[in-house]
């Protein structure tokens, strides 16, 4: 992998999620608005009382690149990596693989699964939807 | 007293290093050359200076460059975050400290090895991992392999041209201006190397859609201003180079390099920047004759002419088209080159740029005669700054 997330107490129920192959996305407890990436705050309402919802784990590209300069530690160049609209009306970075770079484009479906690094962390990666 | 920073302010003297792939000195050595030479530029001395001004990125205190220049005393230092867009703030904290009396003389340096030492345009894990809230904010793209300042603005780019039909050639108009403005600045890195659009189609992909050619160099070199009150420049012996504006800008939902979770994405924040130069001095686009452009990528000058008011949204392509940009087009942009051309010193020699236009001693003229303001602004993707520099107070 390339680094290590930096892990803090606003985003901790997020990469436990990530162990548990759920993508959660925080929702305020107040107002219900959901919001990625996380905070301690919502910036709807000012509530700091927060949770999560599972996410479906389905997407649509909004925006792509691919990348073939620099390396990036432990990656085999190029990469594919995407900004995803969720279905649940949130948008957040993700890395597509086992797909050829001229097959990606904006409003492809995507899936999410979970890469699992070790017995601490697991990463979020994308595929195409099946039909 | 009128509540304003227009025409309070101005850049005095300019210095700067050579630009360089390897300077072979320190990069607090870069700072103190480019200091002592913007003071010798207005003929102050160093213990006229008690302020400093830098990025939070610059790796040399402001006392450490005040031990080195033999400055005794400072009555005001400051630094701005966010890269390449603190480098107009820094002149804008000047002008602000000058016109209020906190300080005198304030210098604002810049002073890196960004090419034989610490590279920004490779994937950094030190950025992913600050221990601040920019580190925490990078777990969202670094660990996934989104981490090249590069990649971070091809993501934009990508989006820009699905929503406004914009290509990669649309965006080479940009680097076959500034390398054509380049060619004839003998202090260029590029001095006598200019491009073709063809040379940029065909430049190896970096990240799709970014070629090469459309990203900045990376520079080794150092560059410093001296701000005075606009009363005290005129005691000067180079013609002073008036704040006619400043202002810093950070939009909704911002972030650094990485703003994604907006509607439309994009650099709103030099929306408020451009706004807040309009409002201060009063002037429109149609008063720049024209413009310095942070264009470490080149997708972000096409933006940046949209959100600073030149064209409308998703006009860019067209307006920079046929040569517009170049000398003797509408709006000439970056006639030192740019950072694609002549350095990547972070922003601060566009700066230097304007100020030289506004003296009349740019390799690449053109004339303020009717329209007496250069308008410049610093690092895009970025909470960012700019300034509008004038012949006239």
């Amino acid at each position: 992998m390339a680094v290590r997330p930096m892990v803090g107490l606003d985003s901790t129920y997020f990469w436990e999620g990530t162990l548990a192959d759920q993508l959660r996305l925080q929702r305020c407890n107040n107002c219900g608005a959901l919001r990625h990436p996380p905070g301690p705050a919502c910036p709807d309402c000012g509530a700091l009382d927060r949770g999560f919802v599972v996410a479906a784990g389905t997407g649509t590209v909004f925006s792509f690149v691919v990348h073939r300069h620099p390396p990036i530690p432990d990656k085999e160049l190029p990469i594919l990596l995407a900004l995803i609209d969720l279905d649940e009306g949130v948008r957040m970075v993700g890395e597509v693989v086992d797909l050829a770079p001229e097959e990606l484009r904006i409003g492809l479906r995507l899936q999410v699964g979970f890469n699992r690094i070790d017995d601490e962390l697991a990463l979020p990666v994308w595929r195409k939807a099946e039909a | 007293m009128s509540r304003t920073l227009s025409g309070k302010a101005a850049i005095a003297g300019i210095g700067a290093t050579e630009f360089s792939k390897a300077s072979g000195r320190s990069e607090l050595q870069l700072s103190v050359e480019a200091t002592q030479a913007a003071l010798s530029d207005c003929g102050l001395a160093v213990c006229d200076v008690d302020g400093l001004v830098t990025f939070t990125m610059d790796t040399s205190s402001e006392i450490a460059l005040a031990r080195e220049l033999g400055v005794p005393e400072l009555r005001f230092f400051s630094r701005i975050n966010y890269g390449g867009g603190a480098a107009c703030a820094t002149v804008q904290q000047a002008a602000m400290a000058v016109a209020t009396g906190v300080a005198d003389v304030v210098v604002a340096y810049r002073g890196f090895n960004e090419r034989s030492g610490n590279r920004f345009g490779q994937y950094s894990a030190g950025v992913a991992q600050q221990v601040n809230t920019n580190g925490l904010d990078n777990a969202w793209t670094y660990p996934f392999g989104l981490g090249t300042p590069a990649a971070t603005v091809a993501m934009q780019a990508r989006r820009y041209m699905h929503t406004y039909g914009a290509t990669s050639a649309d965006f080479g108009a940009v680097a076959v201006a500034d390398r054509r403005h380049a060619a004839s600045n003998p202090n260029a890195f590029f001095y006598d190397k200019p491009i073709t659009i063809e040379d940029h189609q065909a430049s190896k992909m970096i990240v799709e859609p970014l070629h090469l050619l459309d990203c900045c160099q990376e520079s080794d070199g150092g560059q410093a201003f001296v701000i005075v009150s606009a009363e005290r420049a005129r005691d000067l012996p180079q013609p002073p180079a008036y704040v006619t504006a400043a202002a810093q800008g950070s939009g909704p939902d911002q972030f650094v390099m990485t703003s994604y979770y907006r509607d439309d994405i994009g650099i709103p924040e030099m929306g408020v920047v451009g706004r807040e130069l309009w409002r201060q001095s009063g002037l429109t686009p149609d008063d720049m004759p024209m413009a310095v452009l942070y264009d470490h990528f080149t997708p972000y000058v096409l933006m940046q002419l949209e959100e600073l008011g030149f064209c409308g949204r998703g006009e860019a392509p067209g307006f920079v088209a046929d040569g517009a940009i170049e000398v003797g087009g509408r709006l000439p942009l970056n006639t030192h080159g740019g950072q694609l051309g002549e350095a990547y010193i972070h922003g601060m020699n566009g700066i230097a740029e304007a100020v030289r236009q506004v003296r009349g001693t740019s390799v690449n003229p053109v004339s303020l005669d009717d329209r007496p303001h250069v308008l410049v602004t610093a690092g895009t993707g970025v909470p960012t700054s700019g300034l509008i520099l004038g012949r006239e107070a």
